[in-house]
């Protein structure tokens, strides 16, 4: 039991929340009346049966892997960004706004210049309460949850009003904008697969480079561990909070980029939240705030939303289960503390 | 302390093996099934995939499954094998979805709803083979013809609501009458420019009252929207508006039990009992989506699948028409639905479904 604490801690509690997790899942199946063996061979050929899924899988993670480092990179300075979601919403908007736009450029230029410009607006968009907190000290888990709802209305608004297209959404970008690809299409039988998956590989590259590679990281994160230490040790706090949340918040913009340029190519008329920036904080949570461990828990997260298609149509078994499964995860994930209780009374008594 | 690492060991690998095995096996099946399908001699399997208000929306997804439990029952199917529903959490989930049918063999597939028309576009691109059926919306290809392997289902809603703004001019006391509508789209447009043609034919005086709650899915903001136009003094509100519709009955309840007159007018499904017990359902507009289905589905599993066809189903077909319940309309009103259903049915009178379409049609008046 040694692996629960320590240096091993950050990869055995995750894992072993998963296993909980999956087996608290089985249990709930069981009560209600359904065969968790069959459900969860049923989730599994969800993820791996076939390239088609694989690639749903993947298509399914480049968003997450985004938000995920989005939630992660605020953690890190100790900023709860709760507004992921409404982040991510104008991003969004702003690549197929820039997809519609320009015609006639090369891919090379307008891919990054559309990316660029979901991450400007969801930074714009996090810097409102990175500023609040920053000069008035408001909360940032209150000012971004309104901005979300914001945000929400606000993409609404300017779809009806400026781009609406019939079938209530903008019309599909223009082709040198697009991060799909025919090819990726073809080698796994038409699903949704884009080039975005590379992007998002990226985007943990540079928040791994960003914190642990640079002053500015090494400052972010010490404004994490104590705000009064390094202000003391004449970091500018206020300053840190607010890049962080323009950092977090182009992360959050990005993911909406990659579902404007790539799932998509589109924005419709929202009636209501993705999901893909609050999945983002459970993504953060697993990945325990760190490059490899948000790719890492974007995969299971993304694997069991797709998987959870094919157990729903194979086994009957609801699809709300794996978000009972997430949400359990996190759970056991949160009360680690508990986990390390139970585990030290296990080798207590295992000495006897 | 070893001992329990082994057989935890022991017990994964165990269930991997399993699950590993359970894999190729389904892959096999998937491979080898994959060629028979269009022999067209195998069982006939048809499926459906709801958006996200699910099979228990009380509304048009509910009604597409009943109506496919009915064709199953019919033809001695097998739920969950010949013919089941999946359902969608999120818009993301539509194509993994219909493609994953489709990949079962599934013979028909049914997408409910027109927020499902692209994703049933882009895979009956990529699946030429595939027989797909698409309802509320029209299916078009680059060229904006109707795809070949899709059958698009739509409704009249307008001549439907017409019936409804008929009871409702007749019957208002304040001559104040609302409309609160789900997400301002075409379809929905469908039921607004119908409804208040219908109010206005039989009271021109009329005023009528419009509101979008930008939600299907918002109960409480139904009863908000719900509370202002009774404020205002309507005392009749049509709700096309889905499950934020449930909202607009909690309301009326509430202001009934107050010993206030209100009513509601229900939409897709007879929805009596959603006023009981203070009895607010005035009438309900509805969509047969159920007869629909299985109508699709008899003429696929007869070899008459009609792909590439816009089957539109209006008063004639029975596929929109008023409620069953009609013990809150009174006799002059009815007389009057009558009328005006011969009207319709005969091609007298056009019913406006679009925004211009009604200016003309009041401007006419």
């Amino acid at each position: 039991m040694k692996l629960l604490k320590g240096k091993w801690a950050s990869i055995t509690v995750p894992l072993l929340s998963v296993a909980l997790g999956l087996l608290v899942g089985g249990v709930i199946m069981l009560v209600s009346g359904y065969n968790p063996i069959v459900a969860y061979a049923a989730l599994f050929n969800g993820i791996f049966s076939n390239t088609y899924v694989i690639g749903e899988t993947i298509r399914q993670m480049t968003p997450l892997i985004l938000s995920g480092l989005a939630v992660a990179f605020a953690f890190r300075t100790g900023l709860f960004n709760i507004g992921v979601e409404g982040q991510l919403l104008v991003g969004w908007l702003a690549s197929v706004y820039v997809g519609l736009q320009f015609e006639g450029l090369s891919p090379i230029v307008h891919i990054p210049l559309a990316i660029i410009a979901a991450a400007l607006a969801g930074a714009i968009w996090a810097f409102v309460p990175g500023f609040l907190k920053a000069k008035y000290q408001v909360h940032e888990v209150i000012t971004t949850i309104m901005m979300n709802y914001v945000a929400l209305h606000v993409v609404n608004a300017i779809i009806r009003t400026y781009l609406l297209a019939p079938g209530e959404r903008t019309d599909q970008i223009n082709a040198s904008a697009s991060l799909q690809s025919p090819f990726l299409e073809s080698i796994t039988d038409f699903s949704r697969l884009h080039y975005g998956f590379v992007v998002a590989i990226i985007g943990a590259i540079i928040m791994w480079f960003l914190l642990w590679k640079t002053t500015t990281g090494y400052e972010l994160r010490s404004v994490g561990f104590n705000k009064y230490a390094s202000e003391y040790a004449g970091i500018n706090v206020q300053r840190n909070i607010v890049l962080s949340m323009v950092i977090s918040g182009a992360f959050a913009g990005a993911a909406g980029a990659m579902e404007g340029l790539g799932t998509y190519g589109y924005m419709t008329v929202m009636a209501d939240f993705t999901g893909v920036g609050f999945d983002g904080i459970a993504v953060a949570l697993l990945g325990a705030n760190g490059a490899l461990g948000v790719v890492l828990a974007s995969a299971l997260f993304g694997g069991l939303k797709i998987g959870a298609l094919n157990m729903q149509s194979v086994a009957q078994v609801p699809t709300q289960l794996v978000e009972i499964v997430i949400a359990m995860i996190i759970f056991f994930v949160a009360s680690s503390y508990l986990i390390h209780w139970i585990s030290n009374r296990v080798s207590k008594r295992g000495k006897i | 302390m070893k001992k329990k690492y082994g057989f935890m060991l022991s017990a994964v690998l165990a269930a991997g093996t399993l699950l590993s095995a359970c894999g190729t096996n389904d892959a096999n099946n998937e491979s080898s099934g994959g060629g028979s399908s269009e022999g067209g001699s195998t069982d006939f399997k048809v499926a459906m995939v709801t958006d996200t208000g699910g099979v228990d929306d009380k509304s048009f997804n509910q009604s597409a499954w009943e109506g496919l439990q009915q064709f199953g029952k019919d033809n001695d199917l097998e739920k969950d094998k010949d013919f089941k529903y999946v359902q969608s959490t999120s818009a993301s989930d539509y194509q993994p979805n219909l493609s994953g049918l489709i990949r079962e063999d599934y013979n028909l597939v049914f997408g409910i709803g027109f927020l499902m028309q692209q994703d049933i576009q882009t895979i009956a691109a990529q699946k030429p083979d595939a027989q797909l059926a698409l309802v509320d919306s029209v299916a078009v290809n680059e060229d904006g013809d109707p795809m070949e392997n899709v059958a698009s289902i739509t409704f009249k809603e307008h001549q439907g609501s017409f019936l409804v703004g008929v009871i409702a001019g007749m019957q208002s006391e304040s001559n104040k009458v609302g409309f609160i509508g789900g997400v301002d789209s075409e379809l929905i447009k469908k039921f607004e420019s119908g409804f208040k043609a219908g109010v206005k034919s039989v009271n021109p005086d009329a005023e009528i009252f419009t509101q979008y709650a930008d939600d299907f899915n918002a109960a409480e903001k139904g009863q908000q929207i719900a509370a202002t136009l009774y404020d205002k003094g309507a005392d009749i509100i049509y709700h096309a508006a889905g499950g934020t519709g449930n909202g607009v009955f909690t309301e009326a309840k509430n202001r009934a039990k107050n010993g206030e007159k209100v009513w509601v007018i229900g939409v897709d499904r007879d929805q009596h009992e959603e006023g009981m017990p203070e009895n607010v359902t005035l009438t309900s507009m509805i969509k047969r989506v159920d007869t629909a289905v299985i109508e699709v589905s008899k003429q696929t599993m007869d070899g008459n699948f009609p792909g590439g066809k816009v089957t539109e189903f209006g008063l004639e077909e029975d596929g929109v028409g008023i409620a069953e319940s009609q013990e809150n309309v009174s006799e002059e009103a009815l007389q009057k639905v009558e009328e005006y259903k011969e009207k319709i049915q005969s091609g007298d009178l056009e019913v406006p479904s679009t925004d211009e379409e009604y200016e003309k049609f009041e401007s006419s008046l």
